[in-house]
């Protein structure tokens, strides 16, 4: 079950061509979705001009070889490996879901176009990191959807209450455990395959059907934020927040700063030492 | 002005829920960020801005104390035991404070109120609040009057 390619049996219903049309249409409204919500939202025309706005009010001028780096930092740090996070145990959830989500959407895009038929053989290992990927997302999916997420664990609301944020992870969260359900019941070859394979499509559609609307488009915004946040530092506009730290040799010497000269420079955590769930 | 959320900062963790003393800051129930539900009851006390871990929140003075299109903005570094303002005026000018936040470890100061034994019914009868009598002293001689301490009150200015 988990090394055989689970579309493939699926063409003596259903012709190779009708399955890969499906996948150029999701993509198609990945793209259309993220277009009509930052044309909606106004949040590229935001992120340019407040580019231009720290830009201009820049104290030391980042270079190019500095920006590269920077967008290097961004990449590895904000985006592979969640670095945003400041709850563990949210940020863990978030890369299984990330990188399951990843590995599922690349394997079935392989196994759809490269090994469409019977007579293209798979290998085993596509179709064992596919199911690898579906229950990566399962864990972090679930794993957030009723214990993590904030109205639920700190405001103790019922995790079977539904509203519009809950669009994007639930509907991905059910399309991959139908699309998991469909390709164990096909490897039984029960009755009911034909009729999970449909509510896993419906499922995939509502997914990338509903960008426009769901937070899907979160994976193009957020890096973005993360990299203008970071530049925002190395040019000394820093958001106008304070740049001072107690670190630098020159602050030391303040008045203000005497009750601390004997201080270790770790004074440990303040309120972060307890999650907040106090409300 | 009362405060308000950059949304693409927000992560929606709640810190600013929780320590809100006017109980005003929620999460949003459509995007599950982080958001000012009254901001008339809003008064500005910054406990949600310094909060913040992303710096996601921000607060526009009123007119009356801080000229049009300044910026205050705090940095709260709680391992470092500071924190930080910059005040931006819209002439440019910049005014930069450094403060210690605590001078000891964060929760040495703190009593462990697990620890300490239970009031007994006297106690919960009683009118005084929890650990009252300590600070007054009434458990030491009664309550500290002038009469008792055998003072007198003087009518006048006395130097």
């Amino acid at each position: 079950m988990f090394a055989t390619n689970p579309f493939a049996a699926m063409t003596a219903m259903l012709p190779a061509n009708a399955m890969q049309i499906y996948v150029v249409l999701a993509v198609l409204a990945v793209v259309a979705g993220v277009v009509y919500d930052m044309a909606h939202k106004g949040s590229a025309k935001y992120f340019f001009a407040n580019w231009r706005k720290t830009k201009a009010k820049a104290s030391q001028p980042v270079g190019g070889g500095e920006m590269v780096s920077i967008a290097i930092k961004t990449g590895v740090v904000d985006v592979l490996a969640s670095g945003e996070f400041c709850n563990m145990r949210r940020r863990i959830a978030h890369l299984l879901t990330m990188y399951g989500f990843l590995l599922y959407v690349g394997t079935t895009a392989l196994m759809i176009f490269g090994y469409p038929t019977a007579a293209t053989p798979t290998p085993a290992i596509v179709a064992q990191l596919w199911w690898l990927g579906g229950l990566m997302v399962c864990a972090g999916g679930y794993w957030f959807w009723f214990f993590i997420r904030v109205d639920v664990a700190a405001e103790g609301g019922s995790p079977w209450r539904l509203m519009r944020a809950d669009l994007f992870v639930l509907s991905l969260v059910i399309s991959v455990t139908l699309g998991l359900l469909w390709a164990t019941l096909q490897a039984r070859s029960s009755a009911v395959a034909t009729a999970f394979f449909g509510l896993y499509i419906i499922a995939t559609t509502v997914l990338f059907g509903s960008v426009a609307w769901s937070k899907f488009a979160h994976m193009f915004f957020k890096p973005a934020a993360a990299f203008e946040k970071r530049v925002s530092k190395a040019n000394g506009t820093a958001e106008n927040l304070p740049t001072q730290t107690r670190d630098d040799p020159e602050q030391q010497k303040r008045h203000s700063m005497e009750l601390l000269r004997d201080a270790p420079m770790d004074m440990g955590l303040g309120i972060k030492r307890e999650a907040p769930r106090h409300y | 002005m009362p405060t308000f959320v950059h949304m693409t900062r927000c992560d929606g963790c709640g810190h600013c829920v929780d320590i809100c003393p006017s109980d005003i800051m929620h999460i949003d129930k459509t995007y599950r960020r982080a958001y000012n539900i009254e901001p008339s009851m809003c008064w500005e006390c910054y406990s949600c801005v310094k909060a913040c871990p992303q710096n996601a929140i921000d607060v526009r003075g009123y007119a009356d104390f801080a000229p049009l299109g300044h910026s205050v903005r705090v940095q709260r570094d709680e391992q470092k035991g500071t924190i930080a303002w910059k005040v931006k005026f819209r002439n440019g000018t910049e005014k930069n404070f450094l403060s210690p936040i605590t001078t000891k470890p964060w929760g040495t100061a703190i009593p462990k109120l697990a620890d300490v034994p239970g009031p007994s019914q006297e106690m919960r009868d009683s009118q005084l609040l929890y650990s009252e009598p300590k600070y007054i002293r009434i458990d030491d001689g009664g309550l500290h009057t002038l009469k008792s301490n055998g003072l007198k009150m003087t009518k006048g200015v006395v130097y």
